[in-house]
């Protein structure tokens, strides 16, 4: 038995993926076909599920409303549309503000001396010790209007006579923004490191010995060779960005709702979820095809091939 | 061309921090004169210089003293971008994300070069190596020695005043490499290009080059053609990295302009007549150098003068040479036996305590220096 297993490869593939795919069918593909079913179901008047087959809560979604003013039959309500494209632009905005910021600071990492980068590195890292909503609930002391910023700026103000009313920056559409970035940025900077860090040096030279500055050398060797770290870091921020509510919930009170805080009010709050497993199925859909043109523009990040 | 060298290193020093703290001279010192349209290599085990030194010509490095001309151009701290020398590097640095035509294109978009002339050059380029048809191609769907020629290519695309290479051929097999050498040497006698060559290969350098220059621990040993090199080693390191030799030490009993004649004590004779290299006097404890292939054993019933007595220690049969190594009066010799007849009998060979007589040529061997 054990004789045999050890000559067939093939075999051996399978014993050793099948912990991973028993996890991954129990915990994933079970519960995202039950979400479906449930998403087609309709909701009882005590908060129970009926199970049927309706489309009611995904036209609901998409703006179909039969709550409507001046007596219409039916009308377009924008207010989960809204939702939707907020927590899609909300998405784009923090993953290039990221890129933006992890770009330079993954450069600074990969090209500083061997022993440091493993302390610049580690302190990336320190943060994530904490727990997220900890860090997010510091955003939140340091935005608020009595936050230590408004101190700060208050002092300072104080100090040149000027006068100063403390800025209204918690629950805010920019708070939230910062909050996301700040919360995100090591899974754009670890990836993006790791790409540029693979790059063989010789390379640099290649392109300084056939009459390439650095300006040139940057953007002709340096970016498409570290793309592949960009993109791998884009689907790490973007996906959960789309998805998370606490965020927003902490930074953004009820002034920023995005899908997220959605899906949970439907299940924790309003105690409908027939409507909250639609929500997370559009969700999922929406953040699938973002993620497929982007790949299919960019690869999946996997082409890292140096040296 | 503004100057007889295409490439000058005047009394060049390079110094580096090791990681202990310390400092050390990778470049010691260093003098060389490279003539235009010359094949030049630097030869020299790891660690001698030969390397750093292409680096500070290509501009990866600079000189901590001295200074390195270009066609008569003191360099000073001219970054490689502006330097119309280019590189062929032992990784062969190829830009993975882009194909063997955008690799070769790259050296001449940066010098604005217009598309049409982009399209001849390359295409050329590539004729030259012989990848026509291959443009297309990523780097990694090469072989390995297709990816040199791209190097090559790109490099020699630029149309340089000199070209770097740096052990271009190490990664290729041997019968690989052996065509290249062939290729290489033709090229560059057809382009007319400076040639400089870094190699640790010291049979790479005396096939190709028209002149070679020895290296070890940073300094230059010598400096000459292959033949220069090869019959007339400056000294005892020279001698004894560029191909094999037999040191006998011996006394030097007297001296004329460009000959000695040394009593060598495991001979137990005096031996006159034999070429000199610089700077010896008389009563000085030598070496003499004998090639093992310039040593000729003789059957023990002749007799003549200049003939030795010596009993044979091992023979290794290689193909085209037998090895065989005697012993004379405690001292070992190695001495190459070519196989000029075809033979199969066992007998026929040098064995093991055979008593032979061994024949030198004084003017086949060479005085040194002890050390």
């Amino acid at each position: 038995m054990l004789q045999r297993l050890r000559e067939n490869k093939s075999a051996q593939g399978t014993l050793l993926a099948l912990p991973t795919t028993v996890w991954l069918f129990v915990l994933l593909i079970i519960p995202l076909i039950l979400t479906l079913i449930v998403s087609f179901g309709r909701r009882s008047p005590d908060g129970d599920v009926i199970y049927t087959f309706t489309l009611d809560n995904y036209t609901r979604l998409l703006g179909y409303s039969t709550d409507c003013p001046d007596g219409q039959a039916s009308c377009f309500d924008p207010l989960y549309v809204n939702i939707l494209g907020r927590s899609l632009s909300l998405a784009f905005n923090t993953t290039l503000f990221v890129i933006t910021l992890a770009y330079p600071l993954a450069y600074f990492i990969a090209r500083a001396h061997p022993k440091r980068r493993n302390l610049f590195l580690f302190m990336v890292l320190i943060p994530l010790w904490t727990n997220f909503v900890i860090r997010v609930y510091a955003w939140m002391m340091l935005l608020r209007k009595e936050g230590a910023i408004n101190i700060i700026i208050g002092w300072v103000m104080n100090a040149l006579n000027i006068p100063f009313t403390p800025f209204e920056m918690l629950y805010t559409p920019g708070a939230v923004l910062v909050g996301m970035i700040y919360e995100f940025l090591p899974f754009m900077i670890l990836p993006i490191y790791t790409s540029l860090e693979k790059i063989d040096t010789s390379l640099y030279e290649a392109a300084a010995d056939l009459g390439a500055n650095s300006i040139k050398t940057f953007l002709r060797v340096t970016l498409p060779l570290s793309m592949p770290g960009v993109v791998a870091g884009t689907i790490l921020v973007f996906i959960p960005v789309m998805g998370t509510f606490i965020v927003s919930d902490i930074l953004g009170g009820r002034q920023v709702i995005l899908v997220g805080n959605l899906i949970q009010r439907q299940f924790l709050d309003a105690r409908d979820p027939t409507f909250g497993s639609a929500a997370s199925l559009i969700l999922m859909v929406m953040t699938l095809i973002v993620t497929y043109f982007y790949t299919r523009k960019f690869g999946f990040g996997e082409e890292i091939v140096v040296g | 061309m503004a100057s007889e060298f295409a490439v000058e290193m005047r009394d060049v020093v390079k110094r580096f921090i090791t990681p202990e703290g310390n400092e050390m001279a990778a470049v010691d010192h260093v003098t060389m004169r490279i003539k235009n349209g010359e094949f030049f290599s630097m030869l020299g085990s790891s660690g001698c210089g030969k390397t750093t030194s292409l680096r500070m010509i290509a501009g990866f490095e600079w000189p901590t003293e001295g200074e390195i001309y270009i066609e008569g151009i003191p360099m000073g701290h001219t970054p490689p971008f502006q330097r119309k020398v280019n590189t062929v590097f032992q990784s062969y640095a190829l830009f993975q994300h882009l194909t063997v035509f955008q690799n070769l294109a790259f050296g001449l978009e940066m010098e604005g070069a217009g598309t049409d002339e982009i399209k001849k050059r390359v295409g050329h380029a590539l004729e030259m190596v012989q990848l026509t048809g291959m443009d297309r191609r990523k780097p990694k769907q090469l072989s390995g020695g297709q990816q040199q020629r791209v190097a090559l290519a790109r490099a020699l695309v630029k149309t340089p005043d000199v070209l770097l290479l740096d052990e271009p051929l190490g990664a290729l097999d041997l019968k690989l490499r052996k065509e290249m050498q062939l290729e290489l040497k033709a090229l560059q006698q057809q382009l007319g290009i400076t040639f400089i060559y870094v190699t640790h290969d010291q049979e790479e350098a005396l096939t190709m080059s028209d002149r070679i220059a020895v290296m070890s621990k940073g300094k230059v040993q010598q400096m000459g053609t292959p033949v220069e090199v090869y019959e007339r080693p400056a000294n005892k390191f020279v001698a004894d990295f560029i191909g094999e030799s037999n040191f006998l030490e011996g006394t030097i009993k007297s001296l004329s302009k460009d000959e000695a004649s040394v009593f060598i004590p495991s001979l137990n004779a005096e031996v006159k007549g034999m070429p000199i290299s610089e700077g010896l006097v008389t009563g000085e404890e030598v070496v003499v150098c004998v090639r093992p292939e310039k040593i000729k054993l003789v059957d023990k019933s002749v007799k003549s003068d200049g003939l030795f007595p010596g009993r044979v220690t091992n023979t290794v049969y290689i193909g085209a040479d037998t090895q065989v190594f005697v012993d004379v009066n405690g001292a070992k010799l190695k001495v190459w036996e070519q196989n000029r007849i075809s033979r199969l009998d066992p007998k026929s060979f040098y064995t093991v305590g055979q008593e032979v007589w061994l024949m030198l040529v004084p003017e086949n061997t060479l005085v040194l220096k002890k050390d």
